[in-house]
């Protein structure tokens, strides 16, 4: 909630802005003002915010507005032809495609940075390491006690986000099934379902029996990471990090994508172009996110 | 003149008329909204399947029975909270405080009414959540009962308001006829006044009611959202998920048309059918007593 209202009044405050500087530039007719409309999903609404706000402080003559809603709500206003750029922290479906092709429409896809999903826990729980399966079992609910998977004989409360978070369908798909497309296995029935990431953030740093997950950007201090191993190499504990989710390391993170309607030419274009550059990929790490290391440039 | 006159009132007639009448249309338009959107469900969703325990959407599992029954267990437990406070402090208010208390305390009540259920929600996660967990040794304090109680305090201000008006409207006369027979006070406000404006009081508790089983924030923050039939001893301890908590939160990302779209709107349908029952058996117990009342009277 308090995310929502931060990137409403942020947007508010860019638009506004916006139309400051336009008015302030009124008397010099020779700068063409090129508007922006970027929506999609909530877990890069603050990433697409602060690469709009450095984008248009290089580019005065840019407007770029940003909202959220989610991936499916940023997917759907691209396919229906009302916004150019839409955010994504899932795959678009054959089926979007599909609709979008309908719609006299190609689809782009361009990858912009990585997420991984952090799982967290109170910072009292001395559990420090889990391996993939067995926090599959933790939210299927075959493990329903924090000493069996070596902690302390406690109840394990299970947070997740709301079945409409593209972190929810991750999970699902990449911890609870893990991977398989046959699995239909879903969360155990007395899995916790909070609509904000701060929800579950505070009910883990007040609750010893909680475990919970979120996208690595907004996890805080005030809760402790568990290291995870992964299928192939279940001994090896890795906690989330940028170098440990670009070298592979780190089992659950994603992609997280920007989708055009059309193959992009001009402003859109240099602003997609502008994202992959190192100078857009610093602001990825300064959020808490993961960049997407193409051209890693030397240290 | 007078044509005039009559023009002008004729026309004023009307639009209040009008005015009235439209309520009605509304709540017909309403009606007729979420039987269009929800009742295809039960085609497109075989009858067994609504009735299964789970509730998982977007695999297709849409169980109502957790939804309904977590809505039913925290509205009752919200109303057994909000009763005895919210008529105790009406009776006060009205029967027993002194003039200048009186003055002090319906603001501040209606102050508590005008609190935003989000702030109160915000209240329940600092506050009571922790608490709750500490005090009765729950795993999480995200249950049925720390919602029912934040219910409770939403409703307590329409009870309150709503029952003090009705003591109010009771004449002065009985009261004082009352004491003259050597009743006590006390014996006075519940033999007489309470008997007295007890279709006002019902209107009071129906309204708190309905205020309860409509409330979506509040309890979507507190309540954990865990759709899990409430079976146990001591389910009211433990998350449960509310049909209104259910609505908003996937609502903003379903497709329009889909079956899941079809189920939410069904369940908008069995939220309209239960506080329509609520009114009806509240109408029914209040026509009945005055019925009793005339009897006596005559």
């Amino acid at each position: 909630m308090r995310k929502f209202l931060t990137s409403l009044l942020l947007c508010c405050l860019l638009l506004q802005s916006c139309t400051a500087d336009q008015n302030a530039s009124s008397g010099s007719p020779a700068i063409t003002s090129y508007y922006l409309e970027n929506k999609g999903s909530d877990t890069i609404v603050n990433l697409a915010l602060a690469w709009a706000e450095a984008y248009q402080k290089i580019h005065p003559e840019v407007r770029i507005s940003v909202s959220g809603g989610g991936s499916g709500t940023g997917l759907t206003a691209l396919i229906n032809g009302s916004i150019p750029l839409a955010n994504a922290s899932r795959q678009i479906k054959a089926e979007e495609i599909e609709a979008a092709r309908a719609n006299g429409l190609d689809p782009q896809e361009f990858i912009i940075a990585r997420d991984a999903i952090a799982v967290i826990v109170n910072p009292e729980n001395p559990v420090r390491q889990l391996s993939l399966e067995q926090l599959s079992a933790i939210y299927r609910g075959e493990i329903t006690n924090w000493s069996e998977v070596g902690g302390e004989d406690r109840p394990i409360v299970r947070l997740s986000r709301e079945t409409n978070s593209g972190t929810h369908v991750f999970f699902l798909e990449e911890v609870v099934r893990l991977g398989s497309k046959v699995d239909k296995t879903i969360f155990s029935a007395d899995t916790l379902l909070l609509p904000s990431s701060e929800g579950i953030i505070s009910e883990v740093r007040d609750n010893p029996n909680a475990i919970g997950y979120d996208g690595l950007g907004y996890v805080t201090d005030e809760v402790k990471m568990v290291a995870l191993s992964s299928l192939e190499t279940p001994d090896e504990f890795v906690l989330p990090s940028i170098d440990t989710v670009n070298d592979g390391t780190y089992s659950i993170s994603r992609n997280l994508y920007m989708y055009t309607g059309n193959p992009p030419s001009g402003e859109l274009k240099a602003y997609l172009t502008w994202i992959t550059s190192a100078e857009a990929q610093q602001i990825v790490t300064s959020l808490g996110f993961v960049p997407i290391i193409i051209p890693e440039p030397a240290k | 003149m007078k044509p005039k006159r009559a023009v002008g009132d004729g026309i004023i007639s009307a639009v209040i008329k009008i005015c009235g009448y439209s309520s009605i249309l509304f709540v017909a338009l309403i009606l007729f909204f979420l039987m269009r959107e929800g009742l295809p469900a039960l085609w497109d969703v075989k009858p067994s399947s609504l009735i299964q325990p789970r509730w998982y959407p977007i695999e297709g599992y849409f169980g109502l029975l957790p939804l309904v029954m977590g809505t039913l267990m925290v509205t009752l437990t919200a109303t057994l909270i909000a009763l005895p406070f919210g008529l105790g402090t009406a009776i006060f208010i009205s029967e027993i405080a002194p003039n200048w208390v009186k003055v002090v305390l319906k603001p501040i009540i209606e102050i508590l009414a005008g609190i935003p259920s989000v702030v109160l929600g915000f209240i329940g996660i600092l506050v009571m959540v922790p608490l709750l967990r500490k005090f009765l040794d729950l795993p999480t304090g995200l249950t049925a009962f720390t919602g029912a109680v934040l219910l409770g305090l939403i409703s307590i201000p329409t009870i309150v308001s709503v029952a003090e008006e009705a003591l109010n409207t009771v004449p002065a006369g009985y009261r004082q006829a009352g004491l003259a027979l050597g009743a006590t006070r006390w014996q006075t406000i519940w033999g007489i006044t309470i008997p007295a404006a007890r279709s006002g009081i019902l209107t009071a508790v129906m309204l708190g009611i309905g205020r309860s089983l409509g409330e979506t924030m509040a309890v979507m923050m507190v309540t954990g959202n865990a759709a899990v039939i409430p079976a146990q001893w001591d389910s009211l301890f433990r998350p449960v998920r509310t049909m209104t908590a259910t609505i908003a939160s996937e609502m903003g990302e379903v497709a329009t048309g889909s079956v899941h779209y079809e189920v939410l709107f069904l369940i908008g349908i069995i939220l309209f059918l239960l506080s329509l029952a609520v009114n009806i058996a509240a109408s029914a117990i209040s026509t009945r007593q005055r019925k009793r009342a005339d009897r006596i009277l005559s």
